[in-house]
This record gives C-alpha cells, structure tokens and sequence, in this order.
C-alpha cells in the first residue's frame, strides 16, 4: 500500500517533468529538446557548447520558464488545495470556485487595486505582487471561514447548502467587484478585467517568485494533515475520538488551502475547476487515501495546468486563448458526473 | 475504569444530564437503557469529550478526562458513534487502519498491519477484505466501524470501548454477532460501555444496567436487580410483562398491552 504510493507519486512527478519539458519547448520560437539540454548545460557550466540561437535563449529564460512554472505553481496549489478543502468539508464537490473562495479572492485584490491603499502604492516589483496575494489570501480566508459556517451542520456540509452558500458568496463578491469597476479608473480597469479572464500572461520572474512561497509552504505542509483528513473521512466526532484535534487542524487546513488559492488568484486570476477534476481523477483512479490524494494533487494539478496552458497559447496562435475557457471545458463535464454519481449514492 | 461523578450537563435551563453518577469496571459490560429524550445521547458525548460538562467530573482509569491529552485519550477509550457515513470512499482495510492512527506517524508499523489482520479476523470480516467500504451492506459496515474501534484500543486490553446503540439498524442476525462481539471483549479485560434500546439484549449480555430517564438515574445494578415492571415503567412509560426462562437468570420482557 505504501510502496505502492511511493511509486505513484514518482510517475505523477514524471509526468510534470515531461509536460514542463515539452511545453517549455513549444511555441511561437521553437526551442528542440537536444537545444533546450544545451541552454540548460551551457548555462549551468557543464559544457561550453553553444547549440542554441540566442533568441532560443531569451524566449527560453524571458518567456517560456517563467511561464513554465507559474502554470505547475498554480496548477499544484489549485490541486493540493481542492484536495484540502473537499477534505475539509466532506465532500468532492467542494472546489475553491463554486463555493465562492475564488471570488473572495478577487474582490480583496481589487479592492487593493482600486482604493490604492497606502501601503500598496509605495510598493513597486515583486513586493507589490506580494502584497496583492496577501490581500487576496485574506479574502480566500474569510470566504472560506463564512461558506463553513453555513454549509456545516452537525458536522457535515449538505451539499446543496454549500453550493447555495458558494451561489450567493459569488454573486455578492461579484457585485461588489462590479461595483469597484465602476469606480476604477482606466489604468486600474486594465488590471481589473486580467482577473475576468483568467491567464497565465502575467507570467513573469517576478510573479514566479511573488508565488513560490504561497504555493510551497501548503505543498510541503498539507502531507502532514493527511492522516487527519483521512480521520475527518468518518466525521468530526469520529475524528476527535481518534485524537484528532479537529478545532486547530480545521484552521491550519483553512489557511494553508486558501494560502495557495488567494496567491494563485492574485497572480492568474479565477482559473475554475483545476481543484475539482484533479483530486477526483486522483481518488477514482487510485485511492481516496489523502496520503496520495494531497501530493498527488498537487503534481497532476502543476501537469494539467502546464499541458491546458501549452493548448491555450499554440492552438489559435498567434492569438491566445484564455486558459479558464479550456479548463471549464474539461471540467464541466468531470463536475456534472460527480453530481450524478453522488445523486446516486445519497439521494441528492 | 470510568468512574462518573455528580455529572450535569445543562442547555439553558433544562438539563439534559442531571447529577449523575456511576461506575464501570474493567471486564465489565455496562449497558445503559432509556427512552429517546432521556439523555443517553448526551452522557455518551459527554463521556467522549465532545461536549463539556456544565457540573459534575468524569474519571477514566483515575484520571480526569479533561486532563487527557488527546492522542493518550485516543489509545485509552475508542467509541463506536450511532452515524457512520463516511464522505469518499475507502477499501475495508484502510478504514480499519484508521484505528491505527493514534499509534503511528506518517507510516503504519508491522505490528498495526499485524493488530489490523487479527481484528478483521475477530469481527469476522477477512472476507470483506479489499473491499470499497461504501459497497456493503449496513450490516457490514458496522462490523467494519467496529473492527477500527477495537483496533484503535487493541492492545491495551483495560482500555474502554463506548458503543453508540451499536445493533441500531441491524436484523437480528447482525445485531446478534456484534452483541457476541461486545460481550467478548467485556471478557478479554475492556470496560465496556454501550447504549443500548432492546431490554432483553441489555439483561442478556451486560453485567450491569444502569437506566435513565429525563437525565437522571431511575435504577442500577444487576439485571436481575433492576428489570422489573416498576423500573421498566418509570423509564419508559409502558406496561410490561416479565417471563422467567430457563438458562436465563433474569426475567424476558414482554409488552403487556394486548392488541384488540
């Protein structure tokens, strides 16, 4: 059984190797695997030859890998955090977007945007990216804490009261972003409407390490809660009487999962469905077990998003596609089978 | 084993649980009888920890309960709850493992795979091994809610094992064989304690009786001390009758109202 986890998490880790390769290698500059292995050898000092052309070179460090990683990183923390948060609130349908977390990201990042807050409009770089994920994380946050009090009843969350709650947490987060649109100025809508889309555009060096932290600390955290989300699988009570200490797991869940939403929001905007699909695709083809659930997650979501990405830029080339289209495309259909195959099961 | 001392639990002005207090011993089967509403529920939460008393101590192996940490909690007393649905779907055996977790860190040693393998051999659920837990039948899926109970305490033989209306649901046949089940490891050394709603099981398989009503205690003791027609109508409101049976030291009870 564990052996058995070991050897899934290394296949998954090799997929996310091949997906980045192959994405780092396709585009608008094509880049060969034998000239990306040169750019990487050359500079890393292991050979002095030079079989690249230069602009191979800076689409590749400017462009590509940037983009590369900023996709795995929200992809990961997406994944690792739906994993959470479905954990969290038994249920597989819950996912950061339907239930509103998403939106509650967006509209504390806008609000930072719009009021400029003081603190905010002194910052410039990588700081002011901080910043923004900071304030999204916030939001995420909240959201979450307000969805779990209302969907949660005897320590259980009725579906349709979660989704309802994730209904009404989103048209409220909508219509107060619509409202700070209305009072935005040009330069400021600009930045709101990157959030409406959904892309990895943004991508940038900066971004790139504005995000590492927040999707790192829930990636490396979260394993160790696993056998506390596996406990919670039974119930609150069930897992309080195996020693779990539901109250503080419940929040360092709540924080690490929005940690990683909020900064992924921040940076990308709303990309829907990622947290959904792939901790289900997780569960139904190995095992519900959050052991492998929460890293796994966290490696299939870094592929999927790098490989929907790779799509969304090269198939109407030179245009782009915005990637939230494609993921909700894939995504839709995984949902609308999760709702028939828990209608089934519990008479929804 | 647990010792329960002038315990009150009070929800505004009503009490749920008033001044109550009893005793049950290792090797004991302790089985607790009341209407719905008379506060069995309440005194089993409380006896777990999930909710505070509002007056009154509980002592397990002389200690008192909120002074347990947690996780020493957990190898001391396993509980089998009333509800158990569980939210995705996991094999037989990893769910029996779960009672493990109190034992082990990241990985599970090979005495927990060893202490998993006996259990399900125990509650005579090897067959079910492999198994996706949301497959079985109710009465399967209790005795795999049991198997992770037991094996949460299994090798500390005076640990206490609180059972939640364990039979609730079940036919005969199921409610028999955890019944057996229970009785045997009130044997092996546990204090057990367990609600139960059927008065023949209780005087059948507990050593001991203890019956409530509106939170406070109406009688305890022996079955044969405390099953009879009085006591059966102040706890329940109902009119029985007692049959004496041979091999039986206490009296059957019937309901006495005839159907006309």
């Amino acid at each position: 059984m564990i052996k058995k986890t070991g050897y899934i998490i290394v296949l998954l880790a090799v997929v996310l190797v091949v997906t980045m390769v192959v994405s780092s290698c396709i585009g608008a500059v094509d880049i060969s695997f034998s000239e990306l292995l040169s750019i990487i050898s050359y500079h890393t000092r292991l050979s002095d030859y030079q079989g690249f052309t230069s602009q191979q070179e800076s689409v590749f460090f400017n462009l590509r890998l940037p983009r590369v990683l900023l996709g795995s990183l929200i992809g990961a923390g997406l994944g690792v955090s739906g994993a959470a948060i479905q954990g969290l609130f038994r249920n597989p349908l819950a996912e950061p977007g339907l239930i509103g977390i998403s939106s509650g990201a967006t509209l504390f990042a806008v609000i930072m945007i719009v009021l400029e807050i003081n603190i905010f409009k002194n910052l410039t770089g990588t700081l002011s990216f901080y910043a923004l994920s900071i304030a999204a994380f916030i939001g995420a946050g909240i959201t979450t804490m307000i969805v779990y009090r209302i969907a949660m009843k005897n320590g259980k969350t009725v579906i349709t009261t979660l989704l309802l709650a994730g209904l009404a947490i989103n048209a409220l987060a909508n219509s107060f972003i619509g409202l700070m649109t209305y009072m935005a100025t040009d330069a400021q809508l600009r930045n709101i409407t990157f959030w409406n889309l959904g892309s990895l555009g943004g991508a940038s060096w900066q971004t790139v390490s504005a995000l590492l932290p927040f999707v790192l600390i829930p990636i490396v955290t979260l394993p160790f809660f696993a056998k506390s989300l596996n406990a919670l699988v039974l119930g609150e009570p069930q897992a309080l009487h195996m020693g779990v200490n539901v109250k503080v797991v419940k929040r360092m869940i709540i924080i690490l999962a929005t940690m990683a939403v909020g900064a992924s929001v921040a940076m990308a905007g709303i990309i829907g469905f990622i947290g959904l699909i792939i901790p289900h695709i997780i569960r139904m083809t190995f095992t519900a077990d959050h052991r492998l659930v929460i890293p796994g997650s966290a490696l299939l979501g870094g592929a999927l998003l790098t490989g929907a990405d790779l799509i969304a830029r090269t198939i109407v080339a030179p245009a782009e596609l915005p990637i939230g289209i494609l993921t909700a495309m894939i995504g839709v259909p995984v949902f609308i089978y999760i709702i028939i195959s828990e209608k089934n099961k519990n008479n929804l | 084993m647990i010792r329960v001392e002038e315990l009150t639990y009070k929800v505004g002005n009503r009490k749920l649980v008033d001044g109550l207090s009893f005793e049950a011993h290792s090797g004991e089967m302790l089985a607790i009888l009341g209407a719905n509403g008379a506060g069995k529920s309440t005194l089993m939460k409380l006896l777990c920890r999930e909710i505070r008393p509002s007056a009154g101590k509980v002592f397990i192996k002389g200690k008192e309960l909120m002074n347990y940490r947690l996780e020493d909690l957990a190898k001391t007393r396993a509980v089998l709850s009333q509800h158990n649905t569980i939210s995705v779907s996991f094999i037989v055996d990893e769910l029996v493992m779960m009672g493990r977790y109190p034992h082990f860190d990241q990985k599970p040693a090979a005495n927990d795979f060893s202490v998993v393998r006996r259990v399900m051999q125990d509650t005579g659920i090897s067959h079910l091994s492999g198994r996706d837990y949301n497959t079985l039948s109710g009465g399967e899926q209790q005795r795999v809610q049991l198997a992770r109970v037991i094996a949460q305490v299994y090798d500390s033989p005076n640990a206490c094992l609180l059972l939640d209306e364990p039979t609730n649901g079940l036919d005969i046949q199921f409610q028999q064989q955890i019944m057996v089940l229970a009785r045997k490891l009130a044997d092996r050394g546990y204090c057990v304690i367990c609600i139960l709603h059927d008065i023949n099981y209780a005087s059948r398989f507990a050593d001991r009786i203890l019956m409530l009503k509106n939170g406070k205690k109406v009688a305890e003791g022996l079955p044969v001390e405390v099953i009879n027609c009085d006591n059966i109508h102040e706890t329940f409101s109902i009119k029985v009758k007692l049959m004496e049976c041979e091999d039986y030291n206490c009296p059957l009870v019937i309901p006495a109202t005839s159907v006309s």
